[in-house]
């Protein structure tokens, strides 16, 4: 069933905010079906990564963080206690053997918000039935989702590989305490800290990846859809802002993960 | 039975309809977008699907009623699950637990419940063609179906299906090791409920957007029936917890398959120590149960809407207190989410915390009387129709209240520790929320079984079910209070070899058993009714209730897009039943107040000014859009 934006009353919005806009026979709020859905979705979606979220809190807390005064002064990498993020991420491509703290991860949330704006720039052309300036900003937002996966994969195969050196670690084989160097992490063994901190990683940004993945997918369609005229025939570009609505919204729970791995 | 009377205001729209195509056999009635056929879909896969789920429980109650019995008789059905000297296999007895929970609580109570009315009632009663996606509507019913195939199937593998209880508590359930369905039987289960919480999802998102947008003029919610506030709220419940529950097992998925350890630490097996440290077994059931307990509403809201419609309809009296309704409906709804923990108990959380919750646990207790006074206040000095649906609103109202004051009893932390985990909990909650749940679900065919398929149940047969399940039904529940607070543990294969249970309640236990076996036979009569009347059935008339909501406008089978002509206006409140000075006992939504200047009150014939503007505002509806 298409109840779509063309009604007559969203040409006139001052009038459907007065008392009838809740009496029936008419969308409240001039939100079509589809952009609630999408808001409800989105809702639901908020959950899923809200429980990830608390389970990471709960299982980061019931770790100790590091305080020099028991491990020493300089920062290593144990299993002992959670890692400090500065020291975990600290690498950026082609600058090899330089601490930079955060620096790379700061430039991927950059671009990933950036392409929010783009997003957004979509959508107001869209507004303005411009399908030349939809397509142009719609591709700025599919290359910025694009490198955002593109340094997640650095990212990730950096965080795979581990460092130079490794670290050592004390195991208990067959009643022997024997003594193991690690690289860098998997969803097992981990260099830089307890496991748990590698298995959270992984699946919450993983997690978080596929809804970027799927983020970009679902772009790439609406550009074509709009590169070819198919919304320009349609008479409005709502497809262009429903899917902006996801965009923004895998943008903001990005903040919320990059808060909670990367900052605290 | 009530004779065919004409509804003033609906006789009229019998006007050219524009054309449509006939569609295929497979859109028509397998992949089908029309939501009373999807509908129709949910109701007879969560009849399958009950028919599976009572049955498991059926033979395990044979076990814990007669644990001495040769059930060699059962070995064509269920193979080498019946060991070599005719007993059944404890394995599988802890597998029959597990599914007979998990059908009856997610395949039965809420894809049966909700899936079949949501679907058939919310377009039919705010006044709408269809649901506002009926592409993802359809999505939504063929996830379920693929997420019934999957667990069906679980339970033909060679190591039979998952065995952990419904609540799949790890590391019982996380660990293939533990158990003979913990392996793929467990794998199965979690990619089924995986599907499932994808079709709730897309059911529920069309069922909140189809409330929003979709009502037909003068529908304000305010004027909507409690059927359609009650699942409104449950597909805002589902939309919210169902997602904690998918990242819960995707997590532990991660911790079956690929080593993680979210759930997992410090575990020995046979003296040798597993690898996984770090993780909390306490995190799934907080996760869980944030799904869990919202759960529990999801499955019981839907039955208590619509029992309210089914007692003001055949009380022939407004329902009291209408708006105490919708917010004792929105109390339970919030409630819902904030006292999951009282499931913990004794899991070892903090006191303190088992003390807070406990006390938000009790507020529930004041929706929930609310919602019982009021259908008791409905029925008092009521026109009272027993119709075979008015009996099973009736015994969801006796089941609510005898399940809800054991609620009292179990939501206090401290007797929770004698209690918890015994057949005092199996009572409770097969009192509160299955057997009242089911009572809704049964009374929602009886009642909209002639709009659905244009004929009529069998009321004689109606009574008898209806007897049989009420009596049956307490007999089973009612003395498993006493061996609960005897401390039977739940769960449990025999109580043969245990001091303290060996020489007491094993009559009670066989009477239990006997009484199951009573309730499921009748079942059979309710199966043949339905079947029967499906082709037999006397033919439905235009408002064989005498009705008031929007569904008994529409013609008797109604067609794709549900109302012929335009779709009828909405005036007035969905209760007014007997009203003084009206000259039939009701008066539908669709009849304007400047047509019954006899029964208007002051303030209503204020209304009659507004009639205009709301025949004007017929801005959504989909048959004038093109599609």
């Amino acid at each position: 069933m298409a109840a779509t934006a063309t009604n007559p009353v969203a040409t006139d919005s001052t009038q459907t905010f007065d008392k009838k806009a809740w009496m029936g026979g008419v969308e409240p709020m001039n939100a079509s079906y589809g952009k609630l859905m999408m808001w409800f979705f989105l809702i639901s979606d908020t959950f899923t990564f809200s429980a990830l979220l608390v389970t990471y809190g709960l299982i980061r807390y019931s770790y100790p963080a590091w305080d020099p005064a028991i491990y020493g002064e300089v920062f290593q990498f144990s299993n002992l206690y959670w890692p400090t993020p500065e020291k975990v991420y600290n690498s950026v491509p082609f600058l090899h053997g330089i601490d930079l703290p955060l620096i790379f991860v700061g430039i991927m949330t950059f671009i990933l918000i950036f392409s929010s704006v783009t997003m957004v720039l979509a959508v107001e052309a869209g507004h303005r039935m411009d399908r030349k300036d939809v397509d142009k900003y719609m591709l700025w937002t599919i290359l910025g989702g694009i490198t955002f996966l593109g340094s997640q994969a650095w990212e990730w195969s950096h965080f795979i590989h581990g460092t130079e050196q490794g670290t050592i670690i004390n195991e208990l084989v067959n009643g022997q305490t024997i003594q193991r160097t690690i690289f860098g992490a998997n969803l097992v063994e981990n260099q830089y800290g307890p496991p748990a901190f590698a298995d959270l990683f992984f699946f919450i940004t993983g997690f978080h990846g596929t809804h970027v993945l799927s983020g970009v997918v679902l772009n790439v369609l609406i550009f074509y859809r709009s590169a070819t005229g198919l919304y320009e025939r349609r008479g409005h570009y709502e497809m262009v802002e429903k899917v902006g609505l996801y965009w923004h919204f895998v943008d903001l729970v990005w903040v919320f993960v990059f808060t909670f791995f990367y900052l605290v | 039975m009530a004779t065919a009377i004409d509804n003033q205001a609906t006789v009229a729209h019998v006007a050219e309809h524009e054309h449509h195509e006939p569609q295929s056999f497979l859109r028509t009635y397998i992949f089908s977008e029309d939501h009373k056929t999807i509908a129709k879909q949910y109701l007879i896969s969560g009849i399958i699907w009950s028919v599976i789920g009572i049955s498991l429980s059926v033979i395990f109650r044979l076990q814990l009623g007669f644990p001495d019995m040769n059930m060699g008789f059962l070995r064509p059905v269920l193979g080498n699950w019946i060991n070599e000297s005719n007993k059944l296999d404890p394995n599988f007895y802890l597998a029959l637990v597990t599914m007979h929970g998990t059908i009856m609580v997610f395949f039965v109570l809420t894809a049966g419940l909700s899936g079949t009315f949501s679907n058939f009632l919310i377009p039919l009663q705010i006044g709408a063609r269809d649901m506002a996606s009926g592409f993802l509507n359809m999505l939504s019913y063929w996830f379920f179906f693929l997420a019934s195939v999957i667990m069906f199937a679980s339970m033909f593998i060679e190591t039979g299906p998952a065995g952990g209880g419904w609540v799949v508590y790890p590391p019982l359930s996380a660990l293939p090791q533990a158990s003979p369905g913990g392996g793929s039987g467990m794998t199965m289960w979690l990619v089924s409920m995986a599907l499932f919480i994808v079709s709730q999802l897309l059911g529920g998102i069309n069922y909140i957007t189809t409330v929003i947008n979709l009502r037909t003029r003068g529908m304000s919610f305010s004027k909507l029936p409690l059927t359609i506030w009650a699942f409104f709220l449950t597909a805002v419940l589902g939309l919210i917890s169902f997602p904690v529950l998918l990242s819960a097992s995707l997590l532990l998925i991660f911790d079956r398959s690929f080593g993680t350890s979210f759930y997992l630490s410090e575990i020995y097996i046979n003296g040798e120590a597993l690898p996984n440290v770090g993780g909390s077994p306490i995190l799934f059931q907080h996760l869980f149960w944030f799904l869990g307990h919202p759960e529990v509403y999801i499955v019981l809201l839907p039955a208590l809407g619509m029992t309210s419609e089914i007692i003001a309809t055949n009380s022939r009296k407004p329902i009291f207190g209408y708006r105490a309704m919708i917010a004792s409906m929105m109390g339970i709804a919030f409630l819902a989410f904030i006292v999951w923990a009282h499931h913990m108990f004794v899991t070892g959380m903090n006191p303190f915390l088992g003390s807070i919750f406990m006390f938000l646990t009790l507020i529930i207790a004041v929706p929930s009387a609310v919602k019982a006074f009021n259908y008791i206040t409905t029925l008092w000095r009521g026109n009272i129709r027993f119709t075979p649906a008015m009996l099973f609103s009736i015994g969801l109202v006796s089941f609510f209240i005898s399940g809800g004051l054991t609620g009292l009893i179990l939501g206090n932390s401290a007797l929770d520790i004698q209690l918890h985990d015994t057949y005092f909990v199996v009572a409770h909650f097969h009192l509160v929320m299955g057997a009242a749940s089911a009572f809704g679900l049964l009374a929602g065919v009886y009642h909209w079984f002639p709009k659905m398929f244009g004929r009529m149940l069998n009321e004689k047969l109606g009574y008898i079910h209806f007897w049989l399940t009420f009596i049956g039904i307490y007999l089973v529940f009612f003395p498993m209070h006493y061996v609960g607070i005897a401390g039977f543990p739940r769960r449990y294969y025999a109580f043969t070899s245990y001091d303290f249970t060996k020489n007491i309640f094993a009559d009670m236990n066989s009477f239990i058993s006997l009484a199951a076996v009573f309730t499921f036979t009748a079942q059979w009569v309710f199966m043949y009714n339905f079947v029967y009347s499906l082709f037999k059935g006397k033919k439905a008339t235009q408002n064989p209730w005498k009705s008031n909501t929007l569904e008994w406008t529409t013609p008797i089978e109604p067609g794709h897009g549900n109302w012929p002509g335009e779709i009828p206006a909405v005036y007035r409140w969905p209760y007014d039943y007997s009203k003084p000075g009206a000259k039939d006992d009701f008066i539908p939504q669709n009849v304007p107040y400047s047509q019954t200047p006899e029964s208007n009150l002051p303030h209503e014939n204020e209304l009659i000014s507004l009639e205009k503007e709301i025949e004007a505002q017929n801005l959504n509806d989909q048959f004038k859009q093109p599609h």
